[in-house]
């Protein structure tokens, strides 16, 4: 992360980014207003309200009818939403942002500071899955006058500026929601935002409904009149509807891999994997090294020597995924080691190390069993566990893989622990602070909480890196920090990432400027529009 | 056939109630909970947020607390809430009833009026190549998986030839009201409806045919032959409404199965119906749902039933009401 105030060069090169990246649209097309959007949103969310709930679905819609302070462009550097302006002081225990003026929530009601103010202090400090962690050194907010606001920090908190998009860190209406039950306000499922769509009608298991907001604060925005979030459970359903025209937007892997090259070849639709760096998913498999067999490193060694990350990317994920080498994916350019400890595809070394490790292969050539939980959201995942029984078959390891249902994986994987290698994908984000370090803080331990550590990982100089990068003020250290983290963890290997995933999104060709922020994929479809919009009455 | 009723809508009330019961503790075996659905969705989750969440829930509570919140919520007719959906869970079904009934009473009506007609066809005509072509066709739609005829329909109907939508229930984006709605529903209803009911129809096919061949050959047919009645009128009086009674007994026999059918042609067609919203709660784990929409497919089952003693009384004035 850049700071936001900086040296003169860093503008100029910001500006003419800015420059590059208008003029080709002035220059192609001017865009047309009109025409109803059918999208695809799977499964369907629980909530349209993105504060305590931070599933995929529910902020692929929320982005569209909640503002962010900022958004991420395709460099992952925020720029103006709903702050206009923000700085940092030198000692980073103070952010100021002022924000835009003008602005109204779908209600009518004017949005301010205090609406920021009381979000931070009841949703983002408190209920917001992610962020808690993060917000936790602000002391206190001020409120100046309505359009200007001060986090005050106890200790500084660099990745705070790496959230506060739409989804991140969303503002929610405090006229609405104060002093009621959050997660119960009947606001959650008719949302009040100050984006560019309004809510209009969610029909439970058939759709979901956006209006453009006629008085949105950026001219001529949004568009498209309307956004139908279609609901369609089933893959091979979502296909056809793709393929037939019925729908003109899908985000998030909306059909199987093998159904995208033919898809991709059509006329009228284009895949697109950018939109999705502010997320940065990577796919790992935790090793439990409280498991007998696990516990010797040399076993883990073995077992990332074994499995052929280059095989994994193009078999099993049909090439949407990069080898991963490092838990921070090489997307989050400023933090990412590229000279940690790697583990190449040589089965010969992984049989000297178990064999050096004391597990001889027996008779019928097996050495040990393992169970293997995959994470049940696909075939993808299963497809990743029978790669990797066949893999380590051929190294003497046996592996059994169970298949269960999500509730029964979470509880198994971080609460029971009785697994030995699961599979997993997190979302690493821009600042390894919000995403990364779950998996390998010793804090996590005990709490039975999914998606935190699971392989049961202690290490003293982790967690102290871990902590003292989260209060560093130092951007240079915070990186240093980061770059020590990556060369013990991969050292010890409790967890051995495989791929960085490339999600992907199709959509009509004729619909432009669909992704234009990394953080696309949860952001808002404000600058889409249609060349022809499709037919309709 | 008062008391009939009554002692029916008695033994109604104590079967739904021990389905209830043992509903509650079947699905609070399966391992893990709703919150820990929740928080694995949300890909991030804090302990704080968890808890927030069981509160929330009432999964804070120990299992007997739960269970007696549940059965006095049951005896004042209160399904519950769905934290879940945020909805209470009676709202949520009877907005999803209407779109299962009429998927399952179309497909079935189907089913049970073609698959019957070509049953009686394929007894008259036993033996002689329509009654293997009938079948052989019933037999292979039996066989096929309902998810797969129903992916096929969609590629021929929707994709290749663009006649028929591809799913859902309404063109939302059209805004279509009045008639043209209606016309709009059928035009969707069409393919969900035909694949579950190609499914059903073998079934009815071939219990028709058995029958007929069955009661064609019973002294009372024979007598009406020899009387010189004539063959159609032996068919449609004498044979046919004999027949129909094992017919009968197979439809309440599948009204029970509403739910298994519906749940993979609801998810296939993107039909928003009861069985895909139950499939749904089962995997979230929210239990308040799925106890609400178990209890409510039971009382249909039991409800159709009483219907079904009813019609044999109808069909044949021999059997009496006990």
């Amino acid at each position: 992360m850049t700071p936001i105030v900086t040296k003169p060069r860093v503008w100029i090169a910001a500006l003419a980014t800015v420059v590059l990246a208008v003029a080709p649209s002035l220059a192609a097309e001017t865009p047309r207003s009109g025409g109803t959007l059918t999208a695809i949103v799977q499964p369907e969310p629980v909530t349209l309200t993105p504060a305590a709930n931070t599933a995929q679905p529910t902020q692929v819609i929320a982005a569209n009818i909640f503002d962010g302070l900022v958004y991420y462009d395709l460099d992952l550097k925020p720029q103006p939403s709903l702050a206009t302006s923000w700085t940092v002081a030198p000692d980073g225990l103070t952010i100021s942002f002022k924000l835009r003026s003008g602005v109204r929530w779908h209600d009518g009601r004017s949005f301010s500071s205090a609406d920021v103010k009381w979000s931070l202090e009841n949703v983002w400090k408190t209920i917001h899955p992610r962020n808690k962690a993060i917000f936790e050194n602000v002391s206190s907010v001020d409120t100046p006058d309505d359009h200007t606001v001060i986090l005050h920090l106890a200790k500084p908190s660099l990745p705070i500026l790496s959230v506060i998009n739409g989804v991140g860190a969303p503002i929610l209406p405090k006229h609405l929601y104060e002093g009621t039950d959050i997660l119960n306000n009947p606001y959650n499922n008719k949302p009040v935002g100050t984006g560019a769509f309004v809510f209009k009608e969610w029909k439970k298991g058939e759709y979901i409904v956006l209006e453009r907001n006629p008085t949105y604060w950026e001219p001529n925005r949004p568009y498209l009149d309307k956004v139908v979030f279609k609901i369609i459970p089933d893959a091979a359903a979502r296909a056809a509807a793709i393929e037939k025209g019925e729908v003109q937007y899908a985000a998030f892997n909306p059909v199987p891999f093998r159904d995208v090259e033919r898809l991709s070849k059509l006329p009228g639709l284009k895949v697109d994997t950018r939109g999705y760096d502010w997320l940065s998913p990577l796919l790992y498999l935790d090793l439990n090294v409280e498991n007998s067999y696990l516990k010797d490193l040399r076993v883990r060694q073995a077992i990332a020597h074994a499995l052929d990350k280059d095989a994994i990317a193009k078999v099993v994920w049909y090439g949407f995924g990069k080898p991963a080498i490092s838990p921070v994916p090489s997307t989050l350019t400023t933090f990412h080691d590229a000279r940690v400890p790697t583990y190449p595809f040589d089965p010969k070394k992984a049989e000297a190390l178990l064999d050096e490790a004391g597990f001889k292969r027996g008779a019928d050539g097996v050495r040990f069993t393992l169970n293997h939980d995959f994470l049940p959201y696909g075939d993808d995942y299963k497809r990743t566990g029978e790669y990797l029984k066949q893999a380590l078959k051929r190294v003497g390891i046996d592996i059994n893989i169970r298949s269960q249902d999500s509730a029964a994986f979470i509880k198994r994987v971080y609460a029971d622990r009785d697994f030995d290698i699961s599979s997993s994908w997190n979302g690493a984000f821009p600042d390894p602070q919000i995403g990364v370090v779950r998996a390998y803080w010793s804090g996590w331990l005990g709490t039975k909480t999914p998606w935190t550590n699971g392989s049961g990982y202690r290490n003293a100089e982790v967690d102290g890196l871990i902590q003292a990068a989260a209060i560093e003020g130092d951007p240079a250290k915070r990186v240093d920090d980061f770059k020590r983290f990556q060369q013990i963890v991969l050292r010890d290997l409790p967890t051995l990432p495989l791929l960085e995933l490339r999600f992907f999104t199709i959509h009509a060709s004729g619909l432009k400027d669909v992704v234009l922020q990394a953080d696309q994929s949860y952001g808002s479809l404000k600058n889409a529009w249609f060349e022809t919009p499709p037919a309709q009455n | 056939m008062l008391s009939f009723l009554a002692r029916r809508g008695v033994q109604l009330a104590l079967v739904v109630l021990g389905i209830a019961v043992i509903n509650f503790f079947l699905l609070h075996l399966a391992p893990g909970d709703a919150a820990q659905v929740l928080a694995g969705e949300a890909g991030s989750a804090t302990p704080e947020y968890l808890a927030a969440l069981r509160k929330q829930f009432g999964l804070d509570q120990s299992l007997p607390v739960q269970f007696g919140v549940y059965l006095g919520n049951l005896l004042t007719f209160n399904l519950g809430y769905s934290f879940r959906q945020g909805m209470p869970v009676a709202e949520l079904i009877m907005q999803r009833l209407p779109a299962t009934l009429l998927l399952m009473g179309t497909a079935i009506g189907f089913a049970l009026v073609v698959g019957s007609a070509l049953g009686v066809a394929a007894a008259r005509n036993a033996g002689r190549v329509a009654d293997t072509a009938i079948s052989a066709v019933a037999l292979l739609f039996y066989a096929t998986p309902v998810f797969w005829t129903g992916i096929m329909l969609i590629v021929v109907f929707s994709v290749w030839l663009d006649w028929l939508p591809v799913g859902g229930m309404v063109s939302i984006e059209k805004g279509y009201t009045g008639v043209a709605y209606l016309q709009d529903v059928l035009l969707h209803l069409i393919l969900p409806a035909a694949t579950l009911g190609l499914f059903f129809l073998a079934v009815y096919a071939r219990l028709m045919r058995a029958a007929m061949i069955d009661v064609q050959g019973q002294d009372f047919v024979r007598t009406a032959v020899a009387k010189g009645v004539r063959p159609g009128r032996i068919a449609r009086r004498h044979v046919l409404r004999n027949a129909l009674l094992p017919v009968v007994t197979m439809l309440g026999v599948q009204v029970g199965s509403v739910l298994g059918g519906a749940i993979l042609v609801e998810t296939v067609f993107s039909w928003p119906g009861l069985g895909r919203l139950a499939f749904e709660a089962l995997f979230q784990r929210d239990l308040n749902l799925l106890l609400g929409i178990l209890l409510c497919s039971s009382v249909v089952v039991v409800i159709a039933n009483i219907l079904i003693d009813l019609l044999y009384t109808v069909l044949d004035p021999r059997i009496e009401l006990i």
